[in-house]
C-alpha cells in the first residue's frame, strides 16, 4: 500500500494492475454477514487451510448485498471461476476448504446460481448441475426428487462420475418451477418437466445441445454502479481499491478538469440528490461554489436513520474509498478545504472503515496539501451521530456537527449560502458521492445511458419485511417496482400475497399491489403519494394491517420530533392518538376526517421535512386501503350494538 | 479496610476520571463543535455520562451546564444512568416490527421480571428498543452485549438471556 504522497503517474500505474489475483477466497466481512457469523466462518476458512497445508488466499470483502444468505464465502479458482456460497457456518467452511477447494466439488443446498446466464456450451464438457425448486414454499422434498431424478438419468448415461448434481441455495429465478444451471458454462433452463430431464442429459449434458424451448438467457437485471466494488474488494486495502480504478475519477477532475468542467460533467450525468429528495446535485455544487467566502466545507450525510434503510452503511463497510473520492471530487467542485463524514454511532464498522480510509488516503497523497501535484489541498474528518433521526436533515445535521443539538432552522438561507460555522456548504448522501465517482471515472454522458426520464442512473434499494430474499439491490431507475420485488427478490415470502410495498420510510408512503407496475422514478413515486426515499423498500402481505403500519410510522416520528415547531410537535402527537384509538376499535368515522385535517397542516406548516412527510404514511395508507381504517371504525360500531 | 483508606481510594478515583475527563477534552481542543464527540469518548468508557463528569466537562471547556445536558437528553445515544451489566437492544426497525420485533421485547421484559420474582438482581440487563441496527435482512434481530442475534423467535430470546446470564 502506498504509505508515501503519490504523484499522478504512480497513481495511474496502479489501474494497470492485475485485478486481485486467483485462486482466493472471499468472506463478506459487513455488519450483516458478521451478525449472521462470519467471522466464525472467516476462522474455520483459515484453520481448516492451516491443517491442510492449503496455498490459498482467504480474504476479506465487504457485502454481496444478498442478506438472505449471510454469511457469505465467495471462491474463486484457479481459472477465476467464481462460486458463491451462502448460509454459511463453521462446518460447512470446512467442507469449502476440504472439498471445494482440494476437489472442486461443491456443498449441497449453499450455492447461489449465477445470474450472468451462459448461452452455450462452448464445446465444453460440464462438470456440475445445480437443480432448485423455484416455487415458493416448502419446496426442499421436491428439489430433492428433482436432484434425484437427475442423479438417476446421468447414471444411465455413465455421465454420474463427470457431472455431479446440487441443490441450489438459490437460482435467481422465482415461480419457474424446476429449473436448473449446468456448470462451468452456466447454461440455464427453467419450467423444466420431469418428462424434461432425459432429453436434457442426453442432449445437453452429453451432446452439447443447447435446448432452446427451456433455456433463460437474460442476463442479471441489476446494474451495479455504486455497488461496483462491494463484495469485490477489500475495502480495508487501498491497493485493492486502486487495480479497480481507484481515484482516476478524481485524477481526471483535478488534473484534466476545472472546477467548473467538474459541474458541467455532473450535469451532463442528471444525477440527483440520492437521499431522497432528489434536488441535482450540480445545482447544488454551483449554488455553494458561487458565493464568496473565507471557508467552505462539504460533508457527506451518512446518518441512515430510516428504519429499515442500509445501502448506506454496506457502501461505507464495503467501499469505502469510492465515498471519499466522491467527497474530495465534490470538494474541489465548490472550494472546500475542509470535509466531514457524518455517520451514525449505530454503524462502528462503517465509522471504523471510513476513518481507516482517511487515514490511507492521507497516507498515500490522496489527502492533504497538494493532492497529486495539484494545488488543491483539501482534508476529511469523522463526525459521529448519536441517534437522532432528525438530523438527517440538512441544518439540523450542521446543528450537530457543531457539536449542538439537532434542531432544525428554516430555510431559506440554505447551507448552499449559510451552512455549517455560516459557511457556504455542499450536503451530498453517501449513494450520491460513490454515483459521482463513477461518473467522473466514466463520464456523464456515458452515466444517462441508464435511467428513465428525469431520472438518470441506477438506484440502491434495501428490499426487506416479508420479502422471500431480503437483500440490497441496484437498479436502472425506470425499472418496475414489480420486477424488482418479484424477479429479483423472489416475490413475498413463502408465497403469500403482497399487499403492498413502502418507499421513503417514515417520510414515505405505500404502494398497493395494483400499482407495482410502476417504473421506479422519483416522479412516478410521487405521483403514487410516496416518494423515492433514501432506498428503503419494505415488502408488506396480506397479513400485515396498514392500520398498523401507519401507527408504527408516526408513532417513529412522533418520537423524533425535536419540538421546535407547533405542528410536528402538538399535530404528530395527536394524529397518533387517534390512530391508536382506531386500531384498538374505538375510533369513530368523524376520526378519518380529523386525521386529514391534522395531515394537512403538519405538511403545511412544519418547520423541517420531518413534520412535513410525518403524515405521508397515514395518507397514504388512507388514501389506498381506507376500507382496512373503516373496518376498524365500523368493528366498534358493531360490537356496541350487541 | 479502613474508612480512611477507603475515602482516599475513592479520591483517587475521583481525581483519576477528573484527569480523564480533561485528557479527553484536550484531544479534542482544536477541533470547532467538538462536544459531542467528546460525549461518545466519555460514553465509550464509563458506559453513560455522570453528572460530576458533566461538571467537569464544563469547567474545562468552558460551555454552561445547560448546554451540556441539553445534548445529552436530545440525543437517544447518551446516557444519565449506568447501563446494567448486560445490555439488550431490541431492534425497532420497520423490516423487524413486521417480523414480530414486539414479541420479541414482550418476552425479555417478562423473562426479566421473573429474574427479579426470583432474586435476581434489578439493573444487571437494561433493556431498551433501538432504531434500526441495519440487519434488515436478519429480522428480527436484538443485540446482546454487543453482539447480533438475528431471525429470532420468543422461544430463543429465553435461551440466549440465561447463556448470557452464566457467562
Amino acid at each position: 500500500m502506498p504509505t508515501t504522497p503519490m504523484t499522478a503517474n504512480e497513481l495511474a500505474a496502479h489501474w494497470d494492475e492485475p485485478p486481485d489475483p486467483y485462486p482466493d477466497i472471499r468472506v463478506c466481512l459487513d455488519t450483516g454477514g458478521v451478525a449472521a457469523g462470519a467471522r466464525d466462518v472467516y476462522q474455520a476458512l483459515r484453520e481448516a487451510r492451516d491443517e491442510l497445508n492449503l496455498d490459498i488466499d482467504i480474504k476479506r470483502t465487504g457485502s454481496l448485498g444478498l442478506s438472505y444468505a449471510d454469511p457469505i464465502v465467495v471462491s474463486r479458482d484457479a481459472t477465476g471461476q467464481t462460486t458463491v456460497f451462502g448460509a454459511m457456518d463453521a462446518d460447512a467452511a470446512r467442507l469449502v476448504i476440504e472439498d471445494h477447494v482440494r476437489n472442486g466439488s461443491l456443498l449441497e443446498d449453499r450455492v447461489i446460481a449465477s445470474r450472468e446466464r451462459g448461452a452455450d456450451f462452448g464445446g465444453q464438457p460440464q462438470s456440475a448441475i445445480l437443480v432448485k425448486d423455484t416455487s415458493a414454499g416448502k419446496d426442499e422434498d421436491r428439489t430433492l426428487h428433482f436432484q434425484e431424478l437427475v442423479q438417476q438419468e446421468l447414471t444411465f448415461h455413465e455421465l454420474n462420475e463427470q457431472i455431479k448434481v446440487y441443490r441450489a441455495l438459490d437460482m435467481g429465478l422465482y415461480e419457474k418451477g424446476l429449473c436448473l444451471q449446468f456448470l462451468p458454462s452456466r447454461v440455464t433452463y427453467a419450467g423444466v418437466s420431469e418428462e424434461d430431464i432425459p432429453r436434457i442429459i442426453e442432449e445437453s449434458a452429453r451432446s452439447g445441445q443447447v435446448l432452446n424451448d427451456l433455456i433463460v438467457t437474460e442476463g442479471d437485471l441489476q446494474e451495479r454502479i455504486v455497488l461496483r466494488n462491494c463484495g469485490q474488494i477489500d475495502p480495508e486495502d487501498l491497493d485493492s481499491y486502486l487495480r479497480r480504478g481507484g481515484y482516476r475519477g478524481l485524477r481526471r477532475a483535478l488534473l484534466e478538469m476545472s472546477p467548473e468542467d467538474v459541474i458541467q460533467e455532473l450535469k451532463t450525468s442528471g444525477l440527483r440528490g440520492r437521499g431522497g429528495a432528489g434536488f441535482p446535485t450540480w445545482q447544488k455544487w454551483q449554488l455553494t461554489r458561487e458565493p464568496q467566502a473565507d471557508r467552505k466545507f462539504v460533508i457527506c450525510n451518512g446518518d441512515e436513520g430510516d428504519p429499515g434503510a442500509f445501502m448506506d452503511r454496506s457502501i461505507l463497510e464495503s467501499d469505502p474509498h469510492a465515498v471519499l473520492e466522491g467527497l474530495i471530487i465534490s470538494a474541489y467542485a465548490i472550494g472546500a478545504e475542509t470535509g466531514f463524514f457524518y455517520i451514525r454511532a449505530e454503524y462502528p464498522l462503517a465509522v471504523e472503515r471510513i476513518q481507516r480510509a482517511i487515514d490511507q488516503a492521507h497516507a498515500a497523497g490522496l489527502l492533504g496539501k497538494n493532492i497529486l501535484g495539484s494545488n488543491f489541498s483539501f482534508d476529511a474528518k469523522v463526525r459521529l451521530g448519536a441517534g437522532a433521526f432528525v438530523c438527517g436533515e440538512e441544518t439540523a445535521l450542521i446543528a450537530s456537527i457543531e457539536g449542538r443539538r439537532g434542531s432544525p432552522e428554516p430555510r431559506p438561507p440554505y447551507p448552499s449560502i449559510k451552512g455549517l460555522w455560516g459557511k457556504p456548504t455542499s450536503i451530498n448522501n453517501v449513494e450520491t458521492l460513490a454515483a459521482v465517482t463513477a461518473i467522473m471515472d466514466r463520464g456523464g454522458a456515458w452515466y444517462t445511458e441508464f435511467g428513465s426520464g428525469k431520472s438518470r442512473g441506477t438506484k440502491v434499494f434495501a428490499v426487506t419485511g416479508k420479502a422471500r430474499n431480503p437483500q440490497l439491490v441496484e437498479v436502472p431507475m425506470g425499472m418496475p417496482i414489480r420486477t424488482v420485488i418479484e424477479d429479483i427478490c423472489g416475490g413475498a415470502d413463502s408465497g403469500a400475497r403482497i399487499k403492498a410495498v413502502q418507499t421513503g420510510g417514515p417520510s414515505g408512503g405505500v404502494i398497493p399491489r395494483e400499482k407495482m407496475n410502476t417504473p421506479i422514478t422519483y416522479e412516478s413515486l410521487q405521483e403514487l403519494g410516496s416518494i423515492m426515499g433514501s432506498g428503503g423498500l419494505l415488502v408488506m402481505d396480506e397479513s400485515d394491517s396498514m392500520v398498523n403500519v401507519a401507527k408504527f410510522y408516526l408513532g417513529f416520528c412522533v418520537d423524533e420530533s425535536c419540538g421546535k415547531c407547533a405542528p410536528c410537535r402538538i399535530g404528530g402527537f395527536q394524529l397518533l392518538k387517534l390512530l391508536e384509538k382506531i386500531d384498538d376499535g374505538k375510533g369513530k368515522s368523524e376520526d378519518l376526517d380529523t386525521i386529514r385535517d391534522i395531515c394537512h397542516c403538519m405538511r403545511t406548516a412544519s418547520l423541517c421535512g420531518l413534520g412535513q412527510t410525518a403524515p405521508n404514511p397515514v395518507l397514504s395508507t388512507l388514501n389506498y386501503f381506507e376500507d382496512e381504517y373503516l373496518a376498524c371504525v365500523t368493528a366498534d360500531a358493531e360490537g356496541k350494538q350487541s | 479496610m479502613r474508612p480512611d483508606t477507603e475515602l482516599n481510594h475513592l479520591l483517587d478515583w475521583v481525581e483519576g476520571l477528573r484527569k480523564r475527563v480533561r485528557e479527553i477534552a484536550r484531544e479534542w481542543e482544536s477541533e470547532e463543535g467538538n462536544l459531542i464527540m467528546i460525549l461518545h469518548a466519555i460514553e465509550d468508557e464509563l458506559g453513560y455520562v455522570p453528572r460530576g463528569v458533566a461538571n467537569e466537562l464544563s469547567h474545562e471547556l468552558g460551555v454552561p451546564m445547560a448546554r451540556i445536558y441539553e445534548v445529552i437528553t436530545f440525543y437517544h445515544y447518551f446516557r444519565l444512568v449506568p447501563p446494567g451489566k448486560h445490555t439488550v437492544k431490541v431492534c425497532m426497525g420497520t423490516a423487524c416490527y413486521l417480523k414480530g420485533a414486539n414479541d420479541l421485547l414482550e418476552e425479555v421484559e417478562r423473562q426479566l421480571k421473573q429474574l427479579e420474582a426470583t432474586g435476581g438482581h434489578q439493573g444487571e440487563f437494561s433493556v431498551e428498543n433501538v432504531r434500526c441496527i441495519g440487519c434488515c435482512g436478519m429480522a428480527p434481530a436484538i443485540v446482546v452485549d454487543g453482539e447480533t442475534h438475528g431471525r429470532l423467535c420468543p422461544k430463543a430470546v429465553e435461551e440466549l438471556l440465561k447463556q448470557q446470564r452464566e457467562k
